[in-house]
């Protein structure tokens, strides 16, 4: 692999064997001695043109528990402010001996771009560009599904699950690069949202819902995803009130008690508590939110082994 | 291409047998014994050299398996390996000895890559090493403690190692 930028360059089986790697790189998080030697003298650049807290953090840990350099760019304080382009940001980096740029950006495409032109021979990892794409979001969320669903989960996939993903769909990445990857993995993917905030072309008219009651009857999922309302990237008003939203859309103390028993939720981070979801929700038996954060490390470590350890020839 | 079968599955056992009383011997009993075994068929090994011991001495020896790709010290000049599974028992490693046990030992680096494993599992008291196949060629310091059948071989052959558990037969083939 030598570039990481959509969840839509795994099939089935692909997915399921980072599903897997990453489950063996969970293992050494699990020691007392968390490191690896084995990307010793490579450099993995974050190229962050977009606050984040998990996701570069995350990166840096795994790179780190692998023995790779780590360079954080943030856009603030540096030179992005002073106009300097995307491309000449990263040639910069690439001639200090990056081998790997983890980029986020606000442009949707920014990392297609980047490794699609001759500007930089690194590969590149999408850490999310804009609303298109955030597939190590998608990688991590698999594996905590995959994780419930049964103790030994080595090999499996989701055939068979019914995810719900509630929420600002037509702006997230998160919802875009899910649908892709579980939809591979066999799951069945619904979509909750306000009419102005759900685009039906990306699912059939029958997996979209507009009031999340409804939704939670009809489709019984075994896992419900809570999408951040995300104000910075709504230029116009999609619905009236944050209070109406949540009363709606939001997941409650009401509705988290016609979920199965079994049903676990999932948020992206980072939550609006009172907005999306409530306390109750967020903090119940049923959240897996710190699991995913947990697993982010994980996934992410096996992303940078696969795309770091190859030699000349990348599989 | 010709192949020769070196070991039968009479001998295969043999040999598995002779190498659990020689770990027994020197340890003097089964006292703070740990076996891990490289994947994957050195896991294999592990296990059923367990099953001689329990079978000879009651004794419940602890196994594990231990992966050692991401040590290795040719990750750069390969396409991207796939990584096994390692398991080390919930005792821990330190204050014990260590029983590494591979199929075939050829140039040395793998198990030079599990040492350094081993490192950042905790502080084995001393490490052995048990082989099925000791084939020559070695390109650092390394040796066996307990060998199966030593092997000279030309570097252009192959050794095959067949085990019940994953081909379906137990024998070892040279193939040249």
């Amino acid at each position: 692999m030598k570039h990481l930028l959509s969840a839509d360059q795994f099939d089935r089986n692909q997915a399921v064997a980072i599903l897997d790697l990453a489950e063996d790189m969970a293992e050494v998080n699990d020691r007392d001695v968390k490191k690896l030697p084995t990307l010793r003298g490579k450099t993995v650049v974050n190229l962050f043109f977009e606050d984040s807290t998990r996701t570069r953090i995350s990166f840096e840990l795994a790179a780190k528990r692998l023995s790779a350099d780590v360079i954080n760019f943030a856009a603030k304080g540096s030179s992005i402010s002073k106009g300097e382009s995307l491309k000449d940001t990263a040639q910069t980096l690439e001639a200090m001996g990056a081998d790997a740029i983890v980029l986020r950006h606000s442009a949707s495409g920014s990392a297609l771009r980047l490794a699609n032109t001759d500007w930089v021979d690194s590969s590149i990892i999408n850490a999310g560009d804009g609303s298109h794409e955030h597939p190590t979001q998608a990688l991590l969320d698999a594996m905590t599904i995959r994780r419930s669903i049964g103790q030994d989960s080595r090999g499996a996939d989701l055939a068979g699950i019914r995810v719900l993903i509630v929420g600002d769909i037509s702006h997230s990445r998160v919802a875009r690069s899910n649908l892709i990857l579980l939809t591979t993995l066999g799951a069945e993917v619904h979509f909750c949202a306000p009419a102005t905030l759900a685009p039906r072309s990306l699912v059939g008219q029958d997996r979209v819902h507009y009031l999340l009651d409804d939704a939670i009857k009809e489709v019984e999922p075994d896992v419900v995803m809570m999408l951040r309302v995300q104000q910075e990237r709504m230029s116009a008003s999609f619905f009236p009130t944050e209070r109406e939203y949540a009363r709606v859309w939001g997941l409650n103390k009401s509705r988290l008690s016609r979920l199965g028993p079994r049903t676990i939720i999932l948020h992206p981070g980072p939550m609006n508590r009172g907005l999306e979801i409530d306390a109750t929700s967020a903090d119940s038996l049923n959240s897996k939110v710190l699991d995913q954060v947990r697993n982010g490390v994980s996934i992410r470590m096996a992303v940078l082994y696969s795309i770091l350890s190859g030699g000349e020839t990348h599989a | 291409m010709t192949k020769r079968t070196v070991l039968s599955a009479d001998d295969l056992s043999r040999a598995i047998t002779r190498i659990s009383h020689e770990i027994l011997e020197s340890n003097h009993g089964a006292e703070n014994l740990v076996l891990l075994g490289i994947p994957t068929r050195g896991v294999i090994l592990a296990a059923r050299i367990k099953a001689v011991v329990k079978k000879h001495s009651g004794e419940d020896l602890l196994a594990g398996s231990l992966d050692v790709t991401l040590y290795r010290d040719d990750l750069a000049q390969q396409p991207t390996r796939g990584i096994g599974i390692t398991s080390v028992p919930p005792e821990g490693i330190t204050g014990k000895t260590v029983v590494l046990v591979d199929d075939v030992l050829y140039s040395g680096r793998t198990v030079r890559a599990a040492l350094d494993a081993l490192n950042d599992h905790g502080r084995p008291k001393s490490v052995r090493l048990a082989v099925l196949v000791d084939r020559g060629h070695r390109e650092l310091p390394i040796r066996a403690d307990f060998v199966g059948k030593n092997l000279p071989t030309s570097s252009s052959e192959h050794i095959g190692v067949k085990l019940l558990e994953i081909d379906g037969l137990d024998e070892v083939v040279i193939e040249s």
